[in-house]
């Protein structure tokens, strides 16, 4: 009986089309799908795998079973499993003649392997006979392959094959072929290096789709090299222009636009064409202009090709009027409900402030809701937004801002990242050394351990250095602040490592140059960080480095010295530590205590840290004790590389890519890669007290050596001091001269920018000042002084607004109705002039066709398209009659939305796409819709593919009748993705 | 880092973002553009310069062709189907790229390795072969 209603099930399913699948493998994704956790999860696919390991090694699986198996092992590697033990079962799929189960084979392969597994040399060789296969479909099916399988190292061995793919006749298969031509660039560039013309030439291929596929490539490209493409600005100017103008077929439409996709990677092509390139960009204005103009703002791919837009207009040589457009658009994203719009409206904001940086005072408002949004992705955009435009005037209140935000996230890696982006700011805009350091402070603080260590050196520096000025004054102040607000901190619990060396080090060196503080008391917080954080290392050897310099400083001072007892019982622990470090650190201090001040003073100089140290790396001044040891018998050195008998690492690293290139695959081992021996340094080389001093007859002898080699090795110049760059930052009165002029309209603007809404219509003056009023009520007080203090600047002194518009700029809950009247005036004529400002007349940008078009050597690849409409589009079109849209037969412009089919070109159009969706509801809800006009049935019959009541509800059926039910758990597993 | 900790993280991020929030997270130096139908959400990885909304709609054309190939797709179409998602996948992205911008050539790529297909399911599914797995 059991078995009877088995088989009526699978009978069901067969004449239904139903899922293909055996019903193990339906049970198993149903067990799956009711599986009430992770842990009974797991215990399926485990039972499953040991199924399917049994059924592997029975003799002669039929493939059929073969193919059913490997999804099967598919399906328990994509919920986390091994099944590593069945690859080689997938790379013999690959083998077999079936398309089918060749198919599966190479998905199979593709899932499970990565391009450096041992098993993708078996497939090569089938790779490589497919390649020549006479049916496309397995060449298609090999070349996806290629796209995922083939590293350097196999890309020779295909390579040949991929490049005659590329005048196949099939435009599949030459689209493939140039995916393919551009992965192995991206894998390898110089194994493809001598095939770069190919992509040139397939710019000009018939198809629309090679050709779109050849932009990918071309991108990459143009991107390292921009300008050995110039000449092609005029082609891409060209397709652009088509495309736009609906030139391509049909089928490229996509929501009623025009090939976007392709518009928008032209679009990222043309912006690296014309970067810093005036007569480049000229060409491409007319078009980018006539892009604005034509993109339906209302879909989302008509705000992508937007937004591409205006980071081409950003990225080319500025043009006034595009630049407007963009604004305006930026404006139109800014004000949208949708969040998506407004992140990429402030993303385009920072994109253009670099061009117009009066831009963001229109927005303000909207670019503090944004910074205030719950959204985390939203406020991190708006950071980035704000980081660009930081300056010295807003510095305080934007690093505040993100200091606070840094506190409250959990995200290690953005922490790290804006705490990063703190301290760059602070240390480019600081307006003073004491909020220099309180910035820094709060930074370690917070997010102490995910900084760079290169930061907390670079704050040593700064504070050893001073800033470049040449006033000692402010340097001492500056370490006195240091010292004093250290001091005050290091008794908090569990502060990160990183901070502490930084106190440690700054305590070491300045606790008591200002004389405020005793040497006692210094050493004892020393010691008690020691103590406290007695599990880090790096710490403790600060902390008694420290401790070091402060008593050789007092020696030297001729003061006497007396240990503290638990110093000295710091000093004994260390000395008996297991790391050497510590010990030969605890060793030298006590040698240090025990000379006189002479001496002290010479190895241990006050206020010394930003002295040059020479380091002889040659170790010259062992010359003579080696050529007494040669003299006495002993053996020469011999460098490592001359020693294996080795070239030199680089020429090996050289020729190892040419030898990819020339052969085929190689089959030896690769060498061990060497590690390099720079010698070692200790992290803190910074301060003096790492460092192995030379003594000062070899340093002048070595003087040149060292300082050659140090320009050589970056790797140790990036732990020494850098000099440069830091001074000239610091400390500048930075110029705040980019605001004043447009503060003093800022008033008028944010009124503007929050009623241009209404912008049209200008005349109805009365429930402007209504809406104005309403928005000034609706601005929270606390925003408008933080928008002032964002995008004011400084300028509390240098604004000098009119009296008026400055309540305005301060609007607040208190502005009464009589401080409002004057205002209004001022306002309506603001918004008139803005209103005639953003309806542009409408040649605004046609600047007439280029004429180059016509004169370059140019194979228009979309003139033997343009009678290429497909036939049964256009007779489609004809039956439909009276409503006879040539859109009618695009059934994907069903899911566009209702508004967007509305807003198409012509009237004709969105009357008959109405007509579909009409009809489509009506026969969504009596699924009868035989009655219907004629025009209705051939929809219908059109439909036939698109969501449809009836395909649901038989799905529906078939898999109730499977046993899988919708559980309370996941109610949607039957609706539509779509619907 | 593995694929499965990749997946857990991701959907730890995505799952907690309200409805009415960005379709764009950043995660770890890359951005992640997702999108719900139903009760699934298709994301993708991509890189800083990448434009999301054209990623959001490349979300959008996988689906509606999924949708014109299945017919009113749904979740389980693809659970059961995977393997068949995978194709269309490969047909319509290749190395992170867009390879084919038009709906109507995937379908009919799609639709000539199927012709293929059915021909072998038909002689997979006659009675006989079902009646003997059933019997087994």
């Amino acid at each position: 009986m059991e078995q009877l209603k088995t088989i009526g099930r699978e009978l069901a399913m067969g004449s239904q089309g139903g899922f293909g699948q055996s019903k193990e493998f339906l049970d198993l994704v149903k067990s799956i799908g009711e599986a009430r956790s992770k842990a009974e999860e797991d215990r399926i696919v485990l039972h499953e795998i040991e199924t399917l390991k049994r059924r592997l090694s029975e003799p002669d699986i039929p493939k059929r079973k073969m193919k059913e198996y490997l999804i099967r092992l598919v399906y328990v590697e994509m919920l986390g499993h091994d099944a590593s033990f069945a690859y080689i079962h997938a790379v013999k799929m690959t083998h077999d003649d079936n398309l089918l189960l060749k198919r599966t084979g190479y998905l199979a392969v593709t899932l499970f392997l990565s391009d450096d597994h041992d098993l993708i040399i078996l497939i090569v060789n089938t790779i490589q006979k497919d390649l020549r296969s006479d049916n496309y479909l397995v060449v298609c099916a090999a070349l996806n392959a290629v796209c995922k399988l083939i590293n350097d190292e196999t890309i020779p061995a295909v390579l040949p094959q991929v490049v005659e793919l590329l005048g196949h006749s099939k435009e599949a298969v030459r689209k493939k072929a140039i995916m393919a031509l551009h992965r192995f660039y991206q894998k390898c560039p110089s194994a493809v290096s001598h095939l770069l013309s190919n992509f040139r030439k397939r710019l000009c291929d018939n198809d629309p789709g090679v050709m779109g596929a050849t932009l990918c490539p071309l991108f990459d490209l143009i991107t390292i090299d921009v300008n050995s493409y110039k000449d092609l600005i005029v082609s891409f100017v060209s397709i652009l222009k088509q495309v736009a103008e609906r030139r391509l077929p049909k089928s490229y439409d996509y929501h009623s636009m025009p090939a976007p996709f392709i518009q928008i990677r032209l679009l990222k092509i043309l912006a690296l064409l014309g970067r810093d390139d005036k007569q480049a960009s000229e060409k491409m204005y007319t078009v980018v202009g006539d892009i604005f103009r034509k993109c339906d703002s209302n879909s989302n791919i008509g705000n992508a090709i937007l937004y591409e837009s205006i980071c081409c207009v950003s990225s080319i040589y500025p043009n006034p009027k595009l630049l407007e457009a963009a604004a305006e658009v930026i404006s139109r994203f800014l004000k949208s409900d949708s969040h998506n719009l407004k992140y990429m409206g402030i993303d385009a904001l920072g994109r253009l402030i670099k061009i117009s940086p009066e831009i963001a005072e229109q927005h303000q408002l909207a670019v503090i809701d944004c910074l205030e949004d719950p959204d985390d992705t939203l406020k991190r955009k708006t950071f980035e937004l704000l980081y660009k435009m930081t300056k010295s005037s807003n510095v305080e209140v934007i690093v505040d801002r993100m200091i606070d935000y840094m506190i409250c996230i959990n995200d290690n890696h953005y922490k790290t990242y804006i705490a990063g982006r703190c301290v760059e700011l602070a240390e480019q805009f600081a307006p003073s050394n004491h909020w220099f350091i309180q910035t820094m402070n709060k930074v370690f603080e917070h997010a102490g351990d995910l900084v760079n260590v290169k930061v907390a050196h670079n704050l040593m520096r700064l504070i050893a250095e001073g800033f470049g000025e040449d006033d000692d004054t402010a340097d001492t102040q500056l370490r006195s602040s240091a010292v004093e607000s250290y001091l005050r901190i290091i008794g908090e619990p569990k502060l990160p490592s990183v901070f502490l060396q930084v106190i440690c080090w700054v305590l070491g060196e300045y606790g008591i140059a200002d004389g405020r503080h005793s040497s006692s008391y210094i050493t004892g917080k020393l010691c008690d960080v020691a103590e406290a954080y007695s599990n880090d290392e790096t710490v403790k050897a600060y902390a008694v480095t420290a401790i070091m310099k402060i008593y050789a400083f007092e020696i030297s001072a001729g003061r006497k010295v007396d240990m503290l007892p638990e110093c000295q019982s710091l000093v004994e622990e260390l000395s008996a530590s297991h790391s050497t470090d510590l010990q030969q650190r605890a060793y030298e201090l006590q040698a240090v205590i025990g000379l006189d001040a002479r001496a002290v003073e010479s190895i241990m100089p006050s206020d010394a840290s930003c002295e040059d140290i020479e380091v002889d790396k040659d170790l010259s001044f062992l010359d003579n004790f080696v050529a007494q040891s040669i003299e006495r018998g002993a053996q020469p050195y011999i460098p490592e590389n001359e020693r294996s008998g080795m070239l030199n690492i680089s020429t090996f690293g050289s020729q190892d890519q040419h030898e990819v290139s020339t052969h085929g695959l190689r089959f030896e081992a690769y060498e061990l890669p060497k590690a390099p021996v720079p010698p070692r340094v200790a992290p803190t080389v910074s301060s003096t007290e790492l460092v192995p001093v030379p003594e000062p007859s070899y340093s002048r002898e070595t003087h040149q050596a060292a300082a050659a080699s140090s320009v050589s090795d970056s790797g140790s110049s990036e732990l020494k001091l850098r000099l440069d760059g830091v001074q000239k930052k610091w400390g500048r009165p930075a110029y705040s001269s980019s605001t004043p002029s447009t503060s003093n309209s800022t008033p008028q603007k944010t009124v503007n920018g929050v009623s241009q809404d209404v912008g049209s219509t200008v005349n109805s003056k009365a429930r402007e000042s209504y809406d104005l009023k309403k928005s000034q009520v609706e601005i929270n007080p606390e925003k408008q002084k933080l928008a002032a203090s964002l995008f004011g600047g400084s300028s509390k002194t240098e604004r000098k607004p009119p009296s008026a518009s400055h309540k305005v700029a301060k609007a607040s809950s208190h502005a009464t109705e009589s401080s409002l009247v004057p205002n209004k005036a001022v306002v309506t004529t603001e918004v008139v002039s803005a209103g005639t400002n953003h309806q542009p007349p409408p040649d605004l940008l046609d600047l007439g066709e280029p004429s180059a078009t016509s004169s370059a050597p140019f194979i228009d690849p979309f003139k033997q398209l343009e009678g290429l409409l497909d036939p049964t589009l256009v007779s489609s079109t004809t039956n439909n009659g009276a409503s006879g849209s040539s859109n009618a037969p695009d059934i994907m412009s069903l899911y566009a939305d209702m508004s967007t089919t509305g807003q198409s070109s012509s009237t004709g159009n969105s009357v008959s796409a109405d007509g579909i969706n009409a009809i489509f509801t009506s026969g969504f809800s009596t699924a009868t819709s035989t009655d219907q006009g004629g025009v209705a049935v051939a929809q219908s019959s059109q439909l036939s593919k698109g969501p449809n009541p009836k395909d649901s509800l038989e799905k529906d059926a078939l898999v109730r009748q499977m046993g899988v039910n919708p559980t309370s758990q996941n109610p949607n597993l039957f609706r539509d993705l779509l619907g | 880092m593995c694929f499965e900790k990749v997946i857990r993280e991701l959907s730890g991020v995505i799952l907690t973002r309200g409805p009415k929030l960005c379709n764009f997270v950043e995660w770890r130096g890359y951005k992640v553009v997702y999108k719900r139908y139903a009760s699934l959400y298709f994301c993708m990885c991509i890189d800083q310069e990448d434009n999301e909304l054209e990623v959001l709609e490349i979300i959008h054309h996988y689906v509606e062709i999924l949708d014109r190939y299945f017919g009113s797709v749904c979740e389980l179409d693809l659970i059961f189907n995977f393997h068949k998602a995978y194709y269309i996948l490969d047909e319509l992205l290749i190395a992170g790229e867009l390879q084919e911008p038009s709906k109507k050539t995937v379908a009919r790529l799609i639709a000539a390795q199927d012709s293929l297909v059915e021909t072998a399911k038909e002689e997979a599914s006659s009675i006989s072969n079902i009646i003997a797995q059933a019997t087994k």
